[in-house]
C-alpha cells in the first residue's frame, strides 16, 4: 500500500522518540562508555587515550576478580536451581491437583516483589543471632549452624537462596504453559505403551520443551548480569568484599570511588559478555523463524 | 510466544488418593511452606515488640500483637538524615510511577503501532536493535545518561526519572504492542485507510480501543516494574524524589545502633504492598504479562 505524504510524516514523527533513544542511548551512550574505558578518566571524563590499560588494571583488581568469581557461582547455581525447581513445581501442578490456582499464586508471588524487599527479608531470615539458626537451636539442635551470611566464603550462596526463592515461580509459570501445550495424544500413546510417568517426563516431555527451557534460561541469565539490588540490600557486598558483583563494581567506581575509566572498562566487559551470550540465542531464534 | 496456561482436558484427571498422590501433595505442601515462610516471618516480626523478637522464636506468633512498628515505619523511621518514615518514599514512588506508566505505554504503543502496521524504512533495524538492547545491563548506559541529563539542565529530577523509565520500558512496551497490532486482521486497518482516516486517527480511534487487553497487561508490567526499581531511582530521581525501595534500603541498612527489626519488616511489607495487591488482584493477567514479556527472552 502506498503511503500518502501526510501519513508518512506522521509515522516518522511517531517514531521520533524511539529514533532519539536509539541514537542517544543505544548508540551514543554505549559508544561513549566504550570510549571512556579506553581513557584514563578519573572523577571527570577526559579523552586521554590509554589503550587497554584500564582493562589490565581491571583484571588485576581483586574486587573485580571476586565480583566475576561470584557472578559465575551465582549464575550457574541460580539458573540451574531455578530451572529445576521451577520445572518440578510445574510438573507437580500439572498432575490435576486440587486448588491449582491457589498453589500457583503461592509459588509465583515472590516474583512480584522487588529485589530490595527479597534481599531484606532473607537478610532477616538468615540473621545468625535471631534468624533460622536461632530457631533450629531453640528446637534442640544445639550445634546447628546456619551463619552463611556472615561468612565470606558462603555469603554468595545466600544471594542464590534469595534469588531462587524469588524467581522459581517465574520458571514454573513458563514451564506450566509449555506442559499444557503438550499434545494429549502423546500421553495417550505412552499410557498404551505402559511407560512409567517419570520416564515419559525425562525421555519425551523434557526434550519437547526446549523452547520453554531456553526462554526461561535466557530470562534468568539476563537477571544474573543485572544482579545489583539484591547484593546491595542483602549484604552490601560483604562481609568485606565477599559478595561483590560486577554491576555493583561499576556503580561503586562510578559514583563513590570516582574512577570512571575503570568503571566503564568493567561495564564494557559486561556488555561484551552479554552480547556473546545473546547473539547465538538470537541467531537460533531467527533460524527457527520465531522472531515475528 | 508462550501461551498462557490452559486448563487440562478431562482425560488426564485421576483423583484417587494413591501413595504417589500423597507424595505429590506432600511435595506441594512443603514447597508452598518454603515460598510462604518469608511472608509469614515478615508479618509476625512486624507485629512483635523488640523485646519479644530478642527473646522469642522467629516463627512464633506474636504474644501481644501491636501495630506500633507499622506506625513508626510509616511516620517516623529514619532514612539517613531525616526521620519522617517511609511515607515520603511511598509518595515519591507514586509520583514517579503514575506519569512513567502512562508515558511509557503511550510512547511504546505508538512505536509498536508505527512499526507493525506502517511500513517504515529501517523499521526492522530499529526494532531489532531494541530487542538486543533489552538484554544489556543498565551499567553500560548509566554514566553517559547522567552526563546528558546534567548537560540539558534537567539533572536529577522527577522529569528525568520519568524519561528514564520511558527509555528503559520502550523495548518491552514496543514489543508488546507491535505483536498485538500485528495479530489483528489487516482488513480492519485497510478499511480505515480507505475511509480516509489518518495515522493518528487510526491509532486513537481504532487501534488503542481494541488493544485494551494489552493495555491492562502493560499497566501491570510497568506498575510492578517501576515500583520495584531501585537502581534507576537511586541514580536519576534526585535526593527529594528517592523512591520507596531506596528509602527502604536506607532505613534498614544505614541504621546506627541497635536495629529495630519489627520496624524494618513493617517498612519492607509496606514497600511490597502495592506489587502484592497488583499481583493478587490481577490474577491470571499477571501471568499473561510475564508470558508477553517473556517473548523478548
Amino acid at each position: 500500500m502506498r503511503l500518502s505524504l501526510n501519513s508518512r510524516i506522521s509515522a516518522i514523527t511517531a517514531l521520533l522518540p524511539a529514533l532519539l533513544v536509539m541514537l542517544v542511548v543505544y548508540i551514543g551512550a554505549t559508544g561513549w562508555t566504550v570510549w571512556m574505558s579506553l581513557t584514563n578518566s578519573r572523577m571527570l571524563p577526559n579523552n586521554n587515550f590509554v589503550g587497554l590499560r584500564q582493562y589490565e588494571m581491571l583484571f588485576g583488581n581483586d574486587r573485580w576478580i571476586t565480583s566475576v568469581h561470584n557472578i559465575v557461582i551465582y549464575g550457574v547455581l541460580f539458573v540451574s536451581l531455578a530451572l529445576s525447581i521451577g520445572f518440578l513445581l510445574a510438573v507437580a501442578i500439572d498432575q490435576r491437583v486440587r486448588a491449582e490456582d491457589t498453589i500457583r499464586s503461592i509459588y509465583l508471588y515472590p516474583y512480584s516483589m522487588s529485589f530490595v524487599v527479597t534481599g531484606l527479608v532473607w537478610q532477616w531470615l538468615l540473621n545468625p543471632t535471631l534468624g533460622i539458626q536461632h530457631v533450629l537451636r531453640s528446637w534442640g539442635f544445639e550445634g546447628a549452624t546456619f551463619d552463611w551470611i556472615v561468612r565470606p566464603e558462603t555469603a554468595i550462596y545466600c544471594l542464590v537462596i534469595a534469588g531462587v526463592w524469588q524467581a522459581s515461580g517465574l520458571v514454573m509459570a513458563i514451564m506450566l504453559a509449555g506442559l499444557r501445550g503438550v499434545d494429549e495424544e502423546i500421553w495417550k500413546a505412552t499410557r498404551v505403551d505402559g511407560l512409567p510417568k517419570w520416564r515419559v517426563y525425562v525421555s519425551i516431555i523434557i526434550p519437547m520443551m526446549g523452547a520453554s527451557f531456553a526462554t526461561a534460561a535466557v530470562l534468568l541469565s539476563t537477571g544474573v548480569v543485572r544482579l545489583y539490588d539484591l547484593s546491595v540490600a542483602m549484604t552490601n557486598g560483604g562481609p568485606g568484599i565477599a559478595s561483590e558483583v560486577p554491576a555493583k563494581f561499576v556503580m561503586d567506581h562510578l559514583f563513590e570511588r570516582a574512577n570512571i575509566g575503570l568503571a566503564t572498562a568493567a561495564a564494557t566487559t559486561m556488555l561484551i559478555t552479554v552480547i556473546a551470550v545473546v547473539a547465538p540465542y538470537f541467531y537460533w531464534r531467527t533460524r527457527k523463524g520465531e522472531m515475528r | 510466544m508462550t501461551a498462557a496456561a490452559q486448563p487440562l482436558p478431562a482425560a488426564r484427571r485421576s483423583k484417587r488418593m494413591t501413595p504417589a498422590r500423597w507424595g505429590l501433595y506432600a511435595f506441594i505442601f512443603i514447597t508452598a511452606l518454603y515460598f510462604l515462610l518469608p511472608l509469614y516471618v515478615m508479618v509476625v516480626t512486624s507485629l512483635k515488640p523488640m523485646a519479644e523478637i530478642r527473646q522469642g522464636n522467629l516463627l512464633a506468633l506474636p504474644v501481644a500483637p501491636s501495630i506500633d512498628a507499622w506506625v513508626k515505619a510509616w511516620t517516623s523511621a529514619c532514612t539517613g538524615l531525616t526521620c519522617q518514615g517511609i511515607k515520603i518514599g511511598f509518595l515519591n514512588s507514586l509520583r514517579i510511577m503514575v506519569p512513567s506508566v502512562v508515558i511509557s505505554i503511550l510512547v511504546g504503543s505508538l512505536t509498536g503501532y508505527a512499526l507493525s502496521l506502517w511500513r517504515v524504512r529501517g523499521g526492522n533495524i530499529l526494532f531489532g536493535t531494541m530487542m538486543v538492547v533489552a538484554f544489556i545491563p543498565y551499567q553500560v548506559f548509566i554514566y553517559p545518561l547522567v552526563r546528558v541529563f546534567s548537560f540539558t539542565g534537567l539533572g536529577q529530577s522527577l522529569l528525568t526519572i520519568v524519561i528514564i523509565h520511558t527509555i528503559f520500558g520502550l523495548p518491552t512496551m514496543t514489543l508488546l504492542f507491535r505483536n498485538y497490532f500485528a495479530s489483528l486482521p489487516v482488513e480492519l486497518f485497510k478499511a480505515a485507510r480507505v475511509d480516509g482516516a489518518g495515522f493518528y486517527q487510526i491509532y486513537a480511534r481504532i487501534m488503542m480501543p481494541m488493544a485494551t487487553p494489552m493495555i491492562v497487561v502493560a499497566v501491570i508490567l510497568q506498575t510492578t516494574g517501576i515500583w520495584n526499581d531501585f537502581i534507576l531511582g537511586l541514580v536519576f530521581a534526585g535526593r527529594d524524589n528517592l523512591p520507596m525501595t531506596v528509602q527502604l534500603n536506607n532505613i534498614v541498612n544505614s541504621t546506627q545502633g541497635e536495629r529495630a527489626y519489627n520496624v524494618d519488616m513493617a517498612a519492607t511489607l509496606l514497600t511490597a504492598l502495592l506489587p502484592l495487591v497488583v499481583y493478587f488482584g490481577s490474577g491470571r493477567w499477571f501471568v499473561r504479562g510475564i508470558a508477553a514479556g517473556a517473548v523478548k527472552g
